[in-house]
């Protein structure tokens, strides 16, 4: 017993003690430094990485899969013609359509039918967007509108008359009167139409294009070639 | 006892009472937003300017919830834990003297809640008494997560709390040359700092007038081993094993809501300033500063003490902060190390070097 303690034991390895004592302290130090480097810089104004949410909201992406609308053609028809491919779509089985056909004398779309009943349950709803990408007509799009809480189940299933943009091209909100409600959103449709608008296809020259804004009023006609020619080496510089 | 004294021992506790309480409420606040600007975030803002409410407003909010008991709790361990927990933590801090004394009349008020001859130890015992509340939370909740919360509560603080200890002493040797033998009063220790090391060498006379007398200039180890061990003691990051959140859940309180472990809260957050105030009065001279006595209103120089006192509290609470924004949790092997490997054999050093000096010039040479 005496012996193996003896073997062990060595004079305390004072310069090996200070050495590690110096090098931790000198990579506290180092750490103390960028801490209290972004303290300073904060207190005297860099640029933070939250917000005051309500009162300062984030710029949204473009292609952002917000709160679902219905939209209408420029005359003021609805471009919902009932065909429930959506509800077929929809993988979380929010959706659920009935159509009708129209009135001959008074129609509501410019097909057969339209969509008589359009309820979407957004407590189930996950936002993937392939409701947009089955719709034969653009007729569903998203915006870019995220604050959706209810106080109640009901609140949660929006119907027809909620999801319907209005003539003019206004999308109605749930809770207008609600602290948080920006109605801006809504005027503001994901990016999707966009990416998969058939620009570049020669068959599509010249033919209305969809446009990202939900709403009324004239379409930009899709670009023939020569002018997406002279538009990229506009903002290219290259071509 | 008197009546006016009577009244003035229920002055100063209740000063010194609600000193902490608000303090406290404060320190909450300042963690929060100051861990913030650390990490580019704003940090409380709603509550009162500057979200300085908001601790009050979560306190309410704890106050008015649901204290869930579980099924398979100690009941009457589980329901004493957090006492014992806010208990010690409110009598650490009455040992400290937080200004100078002043007359009333003809009687002295000294602005501490009670001067005990044998305030050291009893600062340490309440600072192990507030373990057992740790370890008793965490057994009694009869679930995983808070027993080895409590475990390694009671492994943690055997360990920090002789490095802590062992500080303690080289400081109360030191201070017993100071003055007339030794004490382990925190109030004589205080007036023990005051004045300057003006009259330790005629030759560096004119530097050294201008360093006060504060007793973490010759015993800067012990400072620094007391500093690392409270911040242990405490369990704050990075040795804040006890209720690591990203391994343990909340550790030892994970089992507790509501008003209880609001208590839990309070506890450590008045652990925190009340050892801060220990280091401040131990190795920063308490309420010792320049008064000007005579140069500004009579008034001014009876608060200014307490300001001082509070000014070197508040940088040893912003050194807690900070190193909380700046050092990942220690694994439990190397918190193991650095006390019993690194801080206790530092210690023990420290306190035969610091005894050898102090024999030394007390009693000259060996040889002599």
């Amino acid at each position: 017993m005496v012996d193996r303690f003896d073997a062990g034991y060595q004079f305390p390895p004072i310069r090996a003690t200070l050495e590690l004592v110096v090098g931790v302290l000198r990579e506290l130090f180092k750490g103390l430094r960028v801490t209290g480097r972004i303290m300073i810089g904060t207190i005297t104004g860099s640029e933070l990485v939250t917000t005051r949410y309500p009162q300062e909201m984030r710029e949204k992406p473009q292609r952002f899969h917000g709160r679902h609308v219905l939209n209408r053609y420029p005359d003021g028809m609805e471009k919902c013609i009932g065909c429930e491919l959506c509800a077929g779509a929809c993988p979380a089985k929010c959706i659920y359509v009935r159509g009708q056909d129209n009135d001959p004398a008074n129609p509501t779309s410019p097909g057969e039918r339209f969509g008589f009943v359009y309820e979407i349950n957004m407590l189930r709803c996950i936002f993937c967007g392939l409701c947009v990408e089955a719709c034969p007509t653009e007729a569903i799009t998203m915006t870019s509108l995220f604050e959706m809480s209810t106080t109640n189940r009901e609140d949660a299933i929006y119907t027809r008359e909620t999801l319907l943009m209005d003539p003019v091209g206004k999308v109605p909100h749930m809770f207008p009167e609600d602290e948080l409600a920006d109605l801006g959103e809504l005027d503001t449709a994901d990016g999707w139409l966009k990416a998969t608008s058939p620009s570049g296809v020669a068959a599509y020259e010249g033919v209305e294009m969809w446009r990202g804004t939900p709403g009324p009023g004239n379409w930009d006609p899709e670009p023939t070639q020569d002018v997406r020619d002279s538009r990229t080496s506009e903002e290219d510089g290259d071509g | 006892m008197s009546w006016p004294e009577f009244w003035i021992v229920v002055l100063r506790v209740i000063l010194t009472f609600g000193l902490l309480l608000v303090v406290t409420i404060l320190n909450v606040w300042a963690e929060r937003k100051i861990l913030a600007k650390m990490q580019s975030r704003i940090g409380p803002s709603r509550a009162g300017p500057y979200g300085i409410l908001q601790t009050l407003a979560d306190g309410m909010k704890l106050f008015f919830k649901e204290s869930i008991t579980p099924r398979k709790v100690e009941l009457g361990m589980y329901v004493l834990a957090p006492f014992l927990a806010v208990i010690p933590a409110f009598l650490i801090f009455m040992m400290v003297p937080w200004g100078r004394p002043f007359m009333i009349g003809d009687h002295e008020v000294t602005l501490q809640g009670a001067d005990l001859n044998v305030g050291l130890l009893f600062i340490l015992a309440m600072s192990s008494m507030a373990v057992y509340a740790v370890i008793l939370a965490g057994w009694s909740s009869g679930s995983t997560y808070p027993l080895i919360g409590g475990v390694r509560a009671t492994a943690q603080a055997i360990s920090y709390e002789a490095a802590m200890g062992l500080a303690m002493v080289a400081v109360v040797m030191f201070s017993a040359t100071q003055g007339d033998g030794g004490t382990l009063s925190l109030a004589e220790i205080v007036e023990r700092q005051s004045g300057t090391w003006g009259d330790l060498s005629p030759a560096l006379q004119p530097v050294l007038q201008f360093v006060p007398r504060w007793n973490v200039f010759p015993q800067i180890v012990a400072f620094v081993i007391f500093f690392i061990a409270i911040v242990a003691e405490t369990n704050r990051a990075p040795f804040d094993l006890v209720e690591a959140e990203q391994e343990i859940v909340g550790g030892f309180h994970t089992e507790y809501s509501g008003i209880r472990f609001a208590m839990f809260f309070l506890a450590e957050y008045i652990n925190i300033f009340s050892m801060s105030a220990i280091a401040a009065t131990l190795f920063l001279g308490g309420w010792n500063g320049p008064t000007f006595d005579g140069v500004l209103p009579g008034f001014v120089s009876a608060v200014l003490p307490t300001i001082y006192f509070l000014a070197k509290t508040y940088f040893l609470v912003f050194l807690f902060f900070w190193l909380r924004a700046t050092l990942p949790r220690l694994r439990y092997d190397q918190l193991m190390q650095l006390g019993w490997k690194r801080l206790i054999p530092g210690a023990l050093g420290w306190l035969i070097v610091s005894t050898l000096v102090i024999s030394f010039r007390q009693f000259g040479p060996p040889w002599s």
